[in-house]
């Protein structure tokens, strides 16, 4: 498992306040771990501030599961 | 009641009457402000009058760059930014059919599109902080119209509208989004009417008199406070009961 899995884990674990292995490659923010979309601005705020990184607004919208946001922190940081 | 220690307040148009006067309530309560406005001079004077806790932050808010410039600058300079007070505002007054598009997108561009730019750029802080309060000074005629002034209502109108719904958006997050609505208040302004203006504009206000800066200040201290907290997309009108709204 990465680094950088493991910090973007710990941020969803922290802010959405679900278990561990509930936060898996494919689960979906809103519809698997009980966000809200207000809690998807605040998790994309907090990568933002976790990896010294900026994403913008049209990508943010594209992050939809665990999986988008390792990706895109993967390709952009 | 309404101690404001430890919070910033960020507010628009403080070279003019209404809003020097709504940066001297929030500083008197505590409060560190950042007085924004096109004219530097009247800032100065303003932040010498107040002393400590003051900060010019000068800003054309006509010109989106600098718009969203500000809260970023105000933060640098206040630690944060808790409270923003959108007062700010223009007029081009015309009749409607003579009306340009110019003078139609001058007004909403400052009054409400400002408004929007400035809200945004604060709110990422007051959801860090789970803590905010956004104010929006709007106008009676946003509510009942004025002939003339169709740019005008349509500006004050659209910032209850937009402050509803954010304060929908942010509310869990302990944020307040308010709006006062001030009817007419005896500014420099004001005093070039003539006393036979004066005394008809009078006769229309229930409370025989035009309101005070203060009054509106009075209202926007409330809405600041920890004790508004329970308070959110609501209008306070501050007319005189000259629209009971």
């Amino acid at each position: 498992m990465s680094d950088i899995e493991d910090r973007v884990r710990k941020k969803v674990v922290e802010h959405l306040g679900v278990e561990e292995d509930k936060v898996t490659e494919n689960a979906s923010f809103i519809d698997d771990l009980g966000a809200d979309s207000l809690d998807t601005v605040e998790l994309v705020m907090a990568f933002e501030e976790e990896f010294g990184i900026e994403i913008p607004d049209d990508a943010a919208e594209s992050i939809q599961t665990f999986g988008d946001a390792v990706n895109f922190i993967k390709s952009n940081s | 009641m309404f101690d404001l220690n430890g919070k910033a307040a960020l507010v628009t148009g403080a070279s003019g009457g209404i809003g020097a006067e709504i940066a001297r309530a929030l500083h008197a309560q505590g409060a560190t402000v950042g007085l924004s406005g096109t004219r530097e001079d009247p800032l100065q004077a303003l932040a010498g009058e107040l002393g400590e806790r003051a900060h010019v932050l000068p800003c054309n808010l006509g010109d989106a760059d600098a718009v969203t410039a500000l809260p970023k600058e105000a933060a640098a300079a206040m630690g944060s930014v808790d409270i923003l007070v959108n007062n700010a505002g223009i007029t081009r007054d015309n009749l409607f059919m003579r009306m340009s598009e110019e003078e139609w997108a001058d007004v909403l561009n400052v009054n409400l599109t400002s408004a929007f730019r400035l809200s945004k750029g604060v709110l990422r802080g007051m959801m860090k902080a789970r803590w905010g309060r956004i104010i929006n000074i709007s106008s009676i005629v946003g509510a009942t119209g004025n002939p003339g002034q169709g740019n005008y209502a349509a500006s004050k109108a659209g910032m209850v509208g937009m402050a509803k719904s954010l304060a929908y958006e942010v509310a869990s997050r302990n944020i307040t989004v308010n709006t006062v609505a001030p009817g007419f208040i005896a500014t420099p302004m004001t005093e070039k009417l003539t006393d036979d203006q004066k005394a008809k504009i009078n006769e229309q206000i229930p409370a025989g008199r035009m309101g005070t800066p203060a009054e509106i200040a009075a209202a926007c201290t409330y809405l600041a406070s920890e004790e508004a907290g329970y308070v959110t997309g609501a209008t306070l009108h501050v007319n005189g009961g000259m629209a009971m709204l």
